[in-house]
């Protein structure tokens, strides 16, 4: 009884803010203050206006999957090496350089946008890809680190030692024995890194100021209505509604992997 | 089998292996730490030099700098981030152990149950900023439920809360998630030995439950004491920039940087990064030893779960 009540109390928590969400977004802009449960009647008026042009919500979408397509892949590429290097090589200074890890994770974003925005508009950087990107690897490194070193330390042994018995160097037992077996940890890895940039919002504000140049989140969180002061809000709804949905799709998709496996 | 002798041509391997990593870090982290230091004690722009020329450059500055520390805006900054902090991690961790030992129990559902507990924490911190700027508007749904006209997103002590709201909304599942990975690795044979011995529910929870989730539990609040102590995005959105009520350090610097006053802005930064380094410094001092290799196997055992 206690148990049921607890476990809708926390469906609630999660789901109603949200549910609130998507519901605004379906509503027509004519009757966006009202409070009946369900929209009556359903629009896509909202979502119409997200796409309209002078928003600039689709290319901001190209914009976010660029961004942490490229930092995901260039993390992906680098931080595969380390992990393995630090899970499986036996070397000194190794905690070290653990430890080190993880303290350039818990680093304030605000402290290293102040250099890198005074480097970055010397060289002519603002409002490019490269701004976002190289700063947005201080936080998806470690997190790749982290997850694949762990993911690492616990596959067997004993098939990358029979492949160097067999004459394979450390490298190349890496390349050819460990890497495909670690493929779903890259994978769940390459995920929550994706959702880390996607989701990144200091950097991009800062480095870019050029709408057609703006990720997802920074340019939601910009629109503006017809008036200055009418912030258009079934827009804003409808457009995270549209930012929030592969997010969700992706890691409830992994849950479900996860569990089976 | 874990200890094997180190051939002495792994070492090699290793550092060609970890090189690319060190390189991106010592770009992307040291050169901006050392940077952002070295530029919170110098000046730059334009001064008169001897002759009476304007000359234009970078020169000695300092502490003069670090002189904002002590004034109003950013103690108040300091203040929110510290209010801010502490209020949100408390709510969270009770939230977050109650949710656990909810989940823990829940067999039908279950799947249900965690695909919607991942949703807080999907939503992105800037959607998740407007969606509670959207409920808290003068005339949104919050107000109509409770009855009020309380302006929230409007600056001031109502603003606070609502930042508070906003961000233990998005982050109690996750610390949830993270003690119930330390949950599910308790035996279940203590809790029977417990009630043999007459224990009551409220008896198992303080004398058991607690002292043996408290590794994931710690390993939670320090992630989410470093994340509550930049936190940027949401008063950002929810509230606004510049906003006094709910301006944090990281706000504090980040409009300092964008109007180009690079010097307090570094100055501002290095403070904040020393505020961050003693706490959690502080944390794992007091609390745990062994937080290096509990770290390693919560997130994993987290990942499990979810």
């Amino acid at each position: 009884m206690w148990r049921r009540a607890g476990m809708i109390g926390i469906a609630l928590y999660c789901l109603v803010p949200f549910y609130w969400m998507v519901v605004s977004s379906f509503r027509r802009t004519a009757d966006i203050h009202d409070k009946s449960p369900l929209p009556a009647p359903w629009s896509l008026e909202s979502y119409d206006a997200v796409f309209a042009a002078d928003m600039g919500f689709g290319r901001s979408l190209v914009n976010s999957l660029v961004v942490a397509g490229t930092t995901t892949a260039v993390t992906l590429l680098i931080g595969t090496m380390a992990a393995y290097a630090l899970a499986r090589l036996a070397f000194r200074g190794k905690n070290v350089i653990l430890a080190l890890v993880i303290a350039v994770s818990m680093f304030p974003g605000a402290l290293l946008i102040v250099p890198l925005l005074e480097l970055f508009t010397t060289i002519g950087w603002i409002n490019t890809y490269q701004a976002m990107i190289v700063p947005s690897m201080s936080f998806a490194l470690p997190l790749t680190i982290w997850n694949l070193t762990t993911f690492f330390r616990q596959l067997p042994y004993e098939l990358e030692q029979a492949a160097m018995i067999d004459g394979c160097t450390a490298f190349a037992a890496f390349r050819r024995v460990m890497l495909p077996l670690a493929a779903p940890g890259v994978f769940t890895t390459a995920i929550l890194a994706f959702i880390a940039t996607w989701n990144e919002f200091i950097i991009a504000v800062t480095m870019v100021n050029d709408q057609s140049r703006q990720t997802a989140t920074v340019r939601i969180a910009q629109f503006t209505g017809a008036a200055k002061f009418d912030t258009p809000f079934g827009t804003q709804m409808a457009a995270g509604v549209l930012v929030t949905i592969p997010l969700v799709s992706r890691c409830c998709s992994s849950s479900a992997a996860s569990s089976q496996g | 089998m874990r200890v094997r002798p180190a051939p002495r041509g792994q070492s090699w391997t290793a550092a060609a292996m970890l090189s690319p990593t060190m390189v991106v870090l010592a770009l992307v982290v040291l050169y901006p730490l050392v940077a952002a230091m070295r530029e919170s004690f110098y000046e730059s722009g334009q001064r008169l030099d001897a002759d009476g020329f304007v000359v234009e450059g970078e020169w000695f500055a300092g502490l003069a700098n670090y002189a904002g520390v002590v004034e109003q805006r950013f103690m108040n900054a300091a203040f929110n981030t510290t209010l801010f902090t502490v209020v949100t991690v408390a709510l969270e961790v009770v939230l977050g152990v109650a949710m656990a030992l909810v989940m823990r129990r829940a067999f039908r559902g279950r799947a249900f149950l965690r695909a919607s507990i991942l949703i807080p924490w999907a939503v992105p911190t800037a959607v998740a900023g407007l969606m509670w700027k959207w409920i808290f508007q003068a005339d949104g749904v919050a107000n109509t439920l409770l009855g009020t006209d309380i302006l929230w997103t409007a600056d001031g002590p109502w603003a606070k809360l609502a930042v508070v709201i906003a961000d233990t909304w998005k982050t109690a599942p996750f610390v949830g998630l993270l003690v119930l990975a330390g949950l599910q690795i308790i035996p279940s044979d203590v809790y029977e030995a417990a009630k043999v011995d007459g224990s009551t529910p409220w008896q198992t929870f303080w004398r058991i439950t607690l002292p043996l989730v408290r590794p994931a539990l710690l390993v939670a609040v320090l992630f989410r004491l470093m994340d509550a102590l930049r936190v940027f995005d949401l008063p950002y959105v929810l509230v606004g920039p510049r906003k006094q009520s709910v301006e944090t350090l990281s706000g504090l610097i980040w409009d300092e940087a964008t109007r180009v006053h690079y010097g307090p802005a570094s100055a501002y930064g290095t403070a904040l990064f020393c505020y961050i380094a003693v706490i959690a410094f502080v944390f794992v001092k007091l609390l745990g030893a062994d937080l290096l290799s509990d770290v390693r196997s919560r997130r994993r055992e987290a990942r499990d779960v979810a």
